[in-house]
Order: C-alpha cells, then sequence, then structure tokens
C-alpha cells in the first residue's frame, strides 16, 4: 500500500506531524503524494457497507433525475449554468459510483470524488428544500467527505485542521493555558471602563457557560472582550471553562468523525464539570452546527442533545434585548441600510430564521432582506471549509458572485454576519469584488448602541 | 392466453406489486439508524411526527412549495400527469365494470369522456416530460436509459388502452397488449426508479423527521418548504 510521509490515510495524532504537514507550503508535496496515494478498495468497500445504510441508498437509488435541484445550488447558478454543477449530478458521478462499484475504485476517481466534495458544496443543504424526492444532497456530500477522509483523500488544510483538533482540541493551536491568557489580557484591556469586568473561569453552577471559536482569542481577542462587556452589562452569570471551550470543528468539514467526536465530548465534559443551567455558543454558524445539531450523535447521546440546553448567540440576543437585560439607546441605532446574512447552519440547519428578524427590529431602522431569505438563503460561499482551502480558491471566489450581487440588490452598504465563516466569506467578496461593503458582527454593533446602566459606569473622581 | 393474461398473471402481477412495495418500505425503515444518520427517530415524536406531515403535505399541494413555485411549467405537468395516472385507471368505468363483474362491488365511475381526456393528459405530459429530458441541459446530463423505460412503461398503458377502447383496428390484440403492459407497470412499481410510489413517502417523511427534530424544528416551528 503506497502511503506518503505527508499523505497518507493516518489522521494526525501528534503535535510533530502536525507541524511538518504545516511546514509543507500550500501543501505541494503533500498534493504531489497524493497522486501516488493507493485506494485500500477493501477497507472502502466495508466502510460503505458499514455505514451506508436505507437513508443514502435510497437518495440514491430514488433521484428521478427531474434537475429541480439544479437552480438551487449556487455553484451551479455562479458557473453559467452549468450542467456539471447540477446536485444530482455531482453526487451521482463520485457517491453514488462509489456505492455502486463497492469502493472498487482508483486513485484518479477518489480525487475527483475530493475535488467535488470539497471544490463543489459547501454542504450548505439548500438543494435539499428544492427536491421532491427530499433527498439531502448536502448529508450526502459530507458523508462523501468522511470516505475521502478515510482513504487520505483530504485537502491540504483540512487534513491539518482535524489535526489541530486531534493535538489541542481546537482548530487552531491554542492551548487552555493560551485562552486563559487571552481572557486575563481582555480583562485588563477594557478595566478602565469597566471596572468590575470579569471573564470568570470554571465557575461552577452559573446560569451560563460561554463557548466561542479558536479563532476568537487567537486573532480576534476583542471578540472574548467583547462578549464579556455584553454579559457584564446584562448581568449574566457565566463562565468560561478553560478545557472545553472551542465550539468549532474543521474535523467536521474534513470528514474527519472521529476527531469530531473527540471535539465536542471535550465541550461535552466542560458542561458535566461546571453544571451550568445553559450554553450559550458565539457568533458562528458550523460550530453551532458542530457541536449543538450533529454534536450530540457523535457522542453517542440518545436523546440528540446536548448535555443542557443550548442556544445560539443571536437567541441569546434577543432574549436580552426582549427582557431589558441590553437596552439599545434609540439615537445610536443603524440609520444606514442594513442587511443580514442568514448563516444556513442555524438558520436553514437549525431553525433560527425569525430571531434575526426580531433583533434587527430592535437595532437598526432601515433593515433589507436579501432575496431569497431566511431557510431559503444562498450560502455565503465560503461555507463547508471552503474559506480556508487554497486548491479552490477560484471555485469559491466564483461561488461567491451569487452573495455578491445578492447583497448588492438590497442596496445596504453594511451587512450583518453572526457566523465566523460567512463573515470571512463577505469580507473576501469585498476583496475580491469591491462593491464597497463593511461587515460585522453582531457584538461590536451592539456596543456601540447600548446603554450602559449608572453603576456599571467609570465614576468620575471629583 | 387471454384466460391467462387476466387470469394468474394478473393476480401474480397485484400480489407481486403489493408484496414488493411493503418489503421495500419495511427494509427502508430497518435500514434506518438513529446513530448513522444522526437523527433521533424515536424522541421527540410529536415534532418527528409534524415534521414529516409537513415535508409530504406541502409537496403534495401543487405550488406548495418554493420549489413547485419556481418551477410553474414544470408543476403543473408533473401534477396534471401523476393526478391523472393515479385517478384513471382506478375510476375508469372498463375497470369498475369488471370489478362488478368479478367482484360484486365497484367505484365512483368517471364519465368515458372524462377519462378519454385524462388518457390524453397522460400521453401528452409524458411527451412533455421527455421533451424536456433532452432539451434542457440540467436535465439532459443527468437521463440515463432507465428514466426513458419508465416513461414508456408508464405510458404504455394508457396508449394501449386508449387503443383498445377506441376500437382501433384490431381491437382485441390491443386489450391484450393493454392488459399486459398494465401487468409490467404494476411488476416494475418495486423493482425500478417507479418505486418512488413508496419511497416518495418514506423519504420525504425521513428528512422531515431530521428537520424537525434535529435541524430546527423544535425552535422553528417546522420548515418553511
Ligand atoms: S431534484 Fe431531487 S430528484 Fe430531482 S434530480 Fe435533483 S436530487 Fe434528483
Ligand atoms: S449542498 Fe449547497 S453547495 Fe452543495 S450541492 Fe447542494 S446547494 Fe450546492
Ligand atoms: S459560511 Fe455561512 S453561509 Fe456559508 S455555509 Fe457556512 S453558515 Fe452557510
Amino acid at each position: 500500500m503506497a502511503q506518503g510521509t505527508l499523505c497518507n490515510n493516518r489522521p494526525i495524532t501528534t503535535e510533530e506531524e502536525l507541524h511538518t504537514l504545516l511546514a509543507d507550503t500550500h501543501g505541494k508535496k503533500y498534493y504531489a503524494e497524493m497522486h501516488e496515494l493507493d485506494v485500500d478498495t477493501d477497507k472502502l468497500g466495508q466502510l460503505i457497507e458499514k455505514t451506508c445504510k436505507s437513508r443514502i441508498r435510497t437518495w440514491l437509488q430514488i433521484c428521478s433525475r427531474c434537475g429541480l435541484c439544479a437552480e438551487s445550488c449556487f455553484f451551479y447558478l455562479a458557473n453559467n449554468h452549468d450542467p456539471k454543477q447540477v446536485p444530482s449530478f455531482k453526487i451521482q458521478k463520485t457517491l453514488g459510483e462509489l456505492v455502486r462499484r463497492k469502493g472498487k475504485v482508483d486513485n484518479a476517481f477518489m480525487q475527483k470524488a475530493m475535488d467535488t466534495a470539497w471544490g463543489k458544496c459547501t454542504c450548505c443543504n439548500r438543494c435539499s428544500l428544492y427536491c421532491p424526492m427530499g433527498i439531502g444532497m448536502g448529508v450526502m456530500f459530507s458523508y462523501l467527505r468522511g470516505l475521502c477522509f478515510s482513504q487520505g483523500f483530504v485537502p491540504w488544510e483540512m487534513k491539518i485542521g482535524s489535526g489541530m483538533h486531534r493535538v489541542y482540541r481546537a482548530q487552531m493551536d491554542i492551548t487552555g493555558e493560551d485562552f486563559v491568557d487571552t481572557c486575563e489580557w481582555m480583562v485588563e484591556e477594557n478595566q478602565e471602563e469597566y471596572p468590575d469586568l470579569e471573564i470568570p473561569v470554571d465557575k461552577e453552577g452559573v446560569d451560563t457557560i460561554y463557548t466561542l471559536n479558536a479563532r476568537e482569542p487567537k486573532h480576534y481577542p476583542e471578540d472574548v472582550g467583547d462578549a464579556a462587556i455584553l454579559f457584564h452589562i446584562a448581568g449574566e452569570n457565566w463562565t468560561v471553562p478553560s478545557k472545553g471551550w472551542e465550539e468549532t470543528s474543521i474535523a467536521m468539514f474534513a470528514g474527519d468523525w472521529e476527531g469530531a467526536a473527540l471535539q465536542v465530548k471535550e465541550v461535552y465534559s466542560a458542561i458535566e464539570r461546571l453544571n451550568p443551567k445553559r450554553m450559550v455558543v458565539t457568533e458562528c454558524g458550523h460550530a453551532y452546527r458542530a457541536t449543538v445539531i450533529e454534536g450530540p450523535y457523535w457522542a453517542g447521546l440518545e436523546s440528540g442533545k446536548t448535555p443542557v440546553e443550548t442556544i445560539h448567540y443571536v437567541e441569546w440576543v434577543l432574549e436580552a434585548l426582549k427582557t431589558g437585560k441590553l437596552k439599545i439607546d434609540p439615537a445610536k441605532k443603524i440609520k444606514e441600510p442594513v442587511t443580514y446574512q442568514d448563516s444556513c447552519n442555524y438558520i436553514r440547519n437549525g431553525g433560527l430564521s425569525a430571531v434575526g428578524r426580531e433583533i434587527m427590529a430592535y437595532i437598526a431602522e432601515d433593515f433589507r432582506e436579501m432575496k431569497p431569505c431566511k431557510e431559503h438563503n444562498f450560502c455565503c460561499g465560503g461555507g463547508g471549509g471552503l474559506n480556508g482551502i487554497g486548491r479552490y480558491r477560484q471555485q469559491r471566489n466564483i461561488g461567491m458572485k451569487i452573495k455578491r450581487d445578492q447583497i448588492l440588490e438590497t442596496g445596504a452598504k453594511l451587512v450583518i454576519t453572526p457566523c465566523h465563516n460567512c463573515w470571512d466569506a463577505i469580507r473576501d467578496i469585498e476583496e475580491v469584488y469591491k462593491i464597497g461593503i463593511r461587515w460585522s458582527f453582531l457584538k461590536p454593533l451592539l456596543l456601540s448602541m447600548v446603554i450602559v446602566p449608572e453603576h456599571l459606569r467609570v465614576q468620575e473622581e471629583e | 392466453m387471454y384466460q391467462f393474461i387476466t387470469g394468474p398473471l394478473l393476480w401474480f402481477s397485484f400480489v407481486f406489486f403489493f408484496v414488493g412495495c411493503v418489503v421495500r418500505v419495511v427494509l427502508y425503515i430497518r435500514g434506518l439508524d438513529w446513530r448513522l444518520d444522526r437523527v433521533t427517530y424515536t424522541k421527540n415524536i410529536s415534532f418527528g411526527f409534524k415534521g414529516a406531515v409537513r415535508s409530504i403535505v406541502f409537496w403534495l399541494i401543487p405550488y406548495g412549495t418554493q420549489s413547485w413555485r419556481a418551477n410553474p411549467v414544470y408543476t403543473l405537468i408533473f401534477f396534471i400527469f401523476h393526478f391523472a395516472i393515479i385517478v384513471t385507471p382506478i375510476f375508469l368505468s372498463a375497470h369498475n365494470i369488471i370489478l362488478m363483474e368479478r367482484w360484486g362491488f365497484r367505484l365512483f365511475m368517471l364519465p368515458d369522456a372524462v377519462s378519454d381526456i385524462l388518457t390524453l393528459l397522460v400521453i401528452c405530459c409524458a411527451m412533455i416530460i421527455l421533451l424536456r429530458r433532452i432539451a434542457l441541459p440540467q436535465v439532459r446530463i443527468l437521463t440515463k436509459p432507465h428514466d426513458i423505460l419508465i416513461l414508456i412503461i408508464t405510458v404504455a398503458p394508457f396508449m394501449t388502452g386508449f387503443f383498445a377502447y377506441h376500437q382501433i383496428p384490431d381491437s382485441e390484440f390491443w386489450t391484450l397488449v393493454h392488459i399486459l403492459s398494465g401487468e409490467v407497470m404494476l411488476v416494475a412499481i418495486p423493482l425500478t426508479k417507479l418505486s418512488h410510489v413508496v419511497y416518495f413517502f418514506c423519504s420525504r417523511a425521513q428528512i422531515g423527521i431530521d428537520f424537525g427534530v434535529k435541524r430546527g424544528g423544535m425552535k422553528s416551528g417546522g420548515m418553511k418548504w
């Protein structure tokens, strides 16, 4: 069995392997090795036999090839209606073949499957809303990713990301100590303005445990500070865990089912250790999808639910606005036209479409919907890990045209993006297409308009 | 010959059709796996049930979903085609007369002119569906011989029935072919993509439960199909 030193069918499990892979700039050697990688057809066949049951087999079988899913896929639309981008075509030529041939496929086939599973689908699941037969295409592409991963046919960045989770229990090389340090630093940074500000770490029995996206402590520490200030103003009794604080899952994007399970179990054990009443997840779409929607299943929880009730950050914001824990200064509401990016992961696949609209009513004077919106919104173009994969940069940039046009049509210059991936993609839309827009998470916007209660303000020295 | 086709073979086709469909559904349900599918089928049943019902009902209403509304012409053809295929053979007077003779009961009977129109509609719709398959690149690329074959299997009983009824020369021959083609269709249902007769409901229910208990249904009040 030919296996490369970097590109092989073993997941990354040590820091050393991780660094070696990272040192291979752009995955040059990695992808070169991929051409030599052997497919273990027996193992692949067995995996299919064991994991591909009636739901997926029936989906593959009953597709009536009506083509109604075509126009639902932003990749199809963005690529001038290229028939090769029809969801049904993409899945039949990859997973369909793979199942029919019981895993007896070669290297070229697996590379094609990889290029389709990551480069032509973000697993946004929009097409499953347009298929009369109820075929869950995004679910099948995720499954295909798992099959590809098991054989080592996975984009370089995804292999790294999955390795990060296995080594650090976070999508980036950031340890529990690093995270706690960042929390302390953010408290210091903001103490002048909010003298009693705290980020309680590992506090037991609180109301709310807050979990986040590793990018926040690593690249956007002010987001951690903003979250703390808003909790502080709202008088929330909260904590962050020093272990199990990471919500995201590149492992999920990578199709590394085992890695994904390891990651969510870390979060669930933090919940069990600290025994909070509920969990709030930061402004991230796939993090919510991974830890709240899919996670319980990876962890084998028969309830299909997280150990305590979990809400997304947008739900927390709405609750705080409704209960008056956060009060908005009417003079500071957003006056300019503003639009809202519905994240597939917690809108279409999480049922939170109404929440965003209610928040907008509190904070914006001229809110404009994209068309289509809510459950039927298009993916930003960067979902499913696509934002982070160099190999498919071109494909992603083409796909983003749909979101670009949707935004332009609203006439808004400000896009609210309570999802890290969407935030990135919309930033990149501006970078690539220069349409003169700005984008923002909710936290900084809320901070700019919230009324800080008297007793929390700095007392002026006499 | 006639005896055999209208006797044992007819029985066989009906039994094969019913048993085949039941077996298919049973195998489908037995193959559902909450861990692998990542859907708790047996938890929060009321949400699952609601999700399944919504997922089926909205799709059975013409223009009831975004997808149907986005494709107005196809939707019209689709619904006429399916409506006529189901209604015509069940309420056709000739069929009910046979039922009366053999079993002593019958259902409501359509006037023959209406049956005729419905039959012609089936044939026309099938033609349009076929042309659509060839004309639209996004459908052409998906089309396989199997799709054409099942279209032929479906339309054949209607065409031959029409010929037989209108005494196109050698009506006896056409009657024979009509019965045979009907039997072929019955047998083909569990064996081909025509199995969507039952799988449509299975698959729609499954994804409805998925959205109902897991992907948002418990927070949103149900997917807006
Ligand atoms: S809409 Fe559904 S049935 Fe039609 S081609 Fe697409 S996947 Fe197949
Ligand atoms: S899941 Fe989204 S990206 Fe993938 S095929 Fe369907 S619509 Fe296209
Ligand atoms: S990045 Fe945002 S829009 Fe794109 S798939 Fe993820 S949640 Fe959806």
